[in-house]
């Protein structure tokens, strides 16, 4: 690991300073100042070499303003320094928002929820083999113009949603499907103290011919929480993650579904996320507007998953992921309509 | 970089690197390598120790980033008298659940947080909360059977753990 100075933030307003000096600050992996969180992905990607950065910003003692997490009745609130653990445990997230909880729970193992924060878990990086491998020259996540060696690769893992001909890497994340689905809104501050609130759904971009700019954070700018507005969709979610392996593994397919039935069981409102197949988290609007004032039934919810998907692009050994993404959502879909909800 | 760490109720005043992990402090600097170096990048959970009774990797920690109570296997039963091994460590020699012993440090610290979380009442509750930490020896049904021999003689004395089992997927 490449030396680097360990710096200790004692505030949010004393993390901002410190990164202010560094007009790239957090902004891409290659940024030579890094915010500090739980650790998880980072420190693992400094052992890499992937990143390399020459000021660590600790900012663990932010947890006591940036850890709260609060229901009202108009939303629930979750602090960017709340541990995946913590949240996935609160009563109101269970009962009111279990897709939130759901998504948490089948995500990394239970040390690594006791130590990620869920600021740094929607942060979290791709997976892609050959960003992960400074081995590989081209990456153009990792450096900009040199290439996609994934493309040809082994990309069995990669994309198939919002990818471009200079990345396929997937975002690999559970609990960002949630919020994206939800239609979540995360609030920013940035290096002058000005904060700002976005919708979630926009903290990702696109790769385009950029796919070394992953966020739209300005340099040095901090993730404070994230707002997940209340609904009569909340409690009646799901969240469906397909992986290799039984547990403790990424997703190869996942959707997060809210659902609003009428009582005749026609849809009043649908929210969908899909996760392990699109290059950030993914809202599906397209499967939503086909679904919403039908029923729920196995050709209604195929109908809608073949409208989210025909744009699918696969490159190769990824030939599989559309079909396992459509039958992941028609299966998150049925199972939604199905779940027992109280009304209490 | 001068960083003091509380392990096993002792606290020691280090002069590391800030590239030191938690890990590597515990093992090379502090000698106690009951933790183990498996992966060293998170996918395994040999390393596991406990901090403020939570289970965590110390090998994707820095050391000067660590604060909190730090419990590793060497401090699960006292060494200065014949005190008996802790309940999990008589459970894992009394099941069978090792072969190599490699990842069974980890396995035990592990074990004892997973039912301190309460997240052990079902066999298929403990795979799914114990599957961070893996065994390439494949000791997977006996490690279940002393988690669960372990929680019932500890329910059998006490009431229900504190915290209530969360996560019902398959």
């Amino acid at each position: 690991m490449r030396a680097f100075v360990f710096e200790h933030a004692s505030d949010t307003a004393d993390a901002l300073a410190r990164s202010a000096a560094d007009p790239d600050a957090g902004t891409t992996v290659a940024a030579r100042t890094q915010y500090l969180a739980g650790g998880t992905n980072l420190v693992d990607l400094m052992k890499l070499g992937v990143m390399t950065p020459a000021y660590v910003i600790d900012i663990a003692a932010l947890y006591d303003e940036l850890g709260s997490i609060d229901a009202t009745p108009d939303h629930l609130y979750l602090g960017a320094m709340a541990t995946m653990a913590d949240t996935a445990r609160v009563a109101a997230v269970r009962r009111d928002y279990p897709v939130i909880a759901e998504s948490l729970l089948c995500a990394a193992s239970a040390q690594l929820r006791n130590m990620a924060t869920l600021g740094g878990n929607v942060l979290q990086r791709t997976r892609c083999g050959y960003f992960r491998n400074p081995g590989w020259r081209e990456c153009n996540k990792r450096v900009p113009g040199s290439g996609c060696a994934a493309r040809n690769g082994a990309n069995r893992r990669l994309a198939v949603l919002g990818t471009s001909d200079h990345c396929i890497a997937n975002y690999p994340g559970d609990f960002a499907i949630a919020l994206v689905a939800l239609g979540a809104q995360v609030e920013l501050v940035d290096v002058t103290g000005a904060t700002r609130r976005i919708a979630f759904e926009d903290l990702h971009r696109l790769p385009g011919d950029t796919p070394h700019l992953e966020t739209c954070l300005s340099a040095g700018e901090l993730l404070l929480g994230f707002r997940v507005p209340a609904g009569p969709w909340t409690r009646r979610s799901r969240y469906v993650k397909i992986r290799d392996r039984a547990s403790y593994d990424f997703a190869l397919a996942s959707a997060a579904v809210a659902l609003q039935l009428d009582a005749d069981g026609t849809v009043a409102a649908v929210r969908i996320g899909i996760g392990g197949l699109a290059a950030k988290p993914w809202r599906a609007h397209r499967a939503e507007a086909a679904l919403t004032g039908q029923r729920i039934d196995e050709a209604s919810a195929r109908a809608a998953a073949d409208s989210e998907f025909a744009s699918a692009t696969a490159v190769g050994e990824n030939a599989f992921k559309p079909e396992l993404g459509r039958r992941t959502l028609v299966r998150a879909l049925l199972e939604a309509a199905e779940l027992e909800v109280s009304d209490e | 970089m001068n960083v003091s760490l509380n392990v096993n109720g002792a606290v020691h005043a280090l002069d590391l690197d800030a590239r030191v992990t938690l890990l590597d402090a515990l093992r090379d600097h502090l000698g106690l390598t009951g933790a183990k170096k498996g992966c060293d990048e998170g996918q395994c959970g040999a390393c596991t120790v406990l901090i403020d009774g939570r289970r965590v990797l110390p090998c994707l920690m820095f050391a000067a980033g660590t604060t909190g109570a730090i419990t590793t296997i060497e401090g699960l039963c006292d060494s200065d008298s014949d005190a008996a091994l802790h309940p999990m460590q008589q459970a894992f020699l009394e099941c069978d659940a090792f072969q190599c012993g490699y990842c069974t440090p980890g396995q035990i610290l592990s074990a004892i947080a997973c039912i301190a979380e309460g997240h052990a009442d079902t066999r298929d509750e403990i795979r799914e909360y114990m599957s961070g930490n893996l065994c390439r020896c494949a000791a997977y049904p006996n490690i279940v059977a002393a988690v669960e021999k372990v929680r019932d003689a500890s329910s059998s004395r006490n009431a229900k753990p504190a915290l209530s089992p969360t996560g019902e997927r398959r």
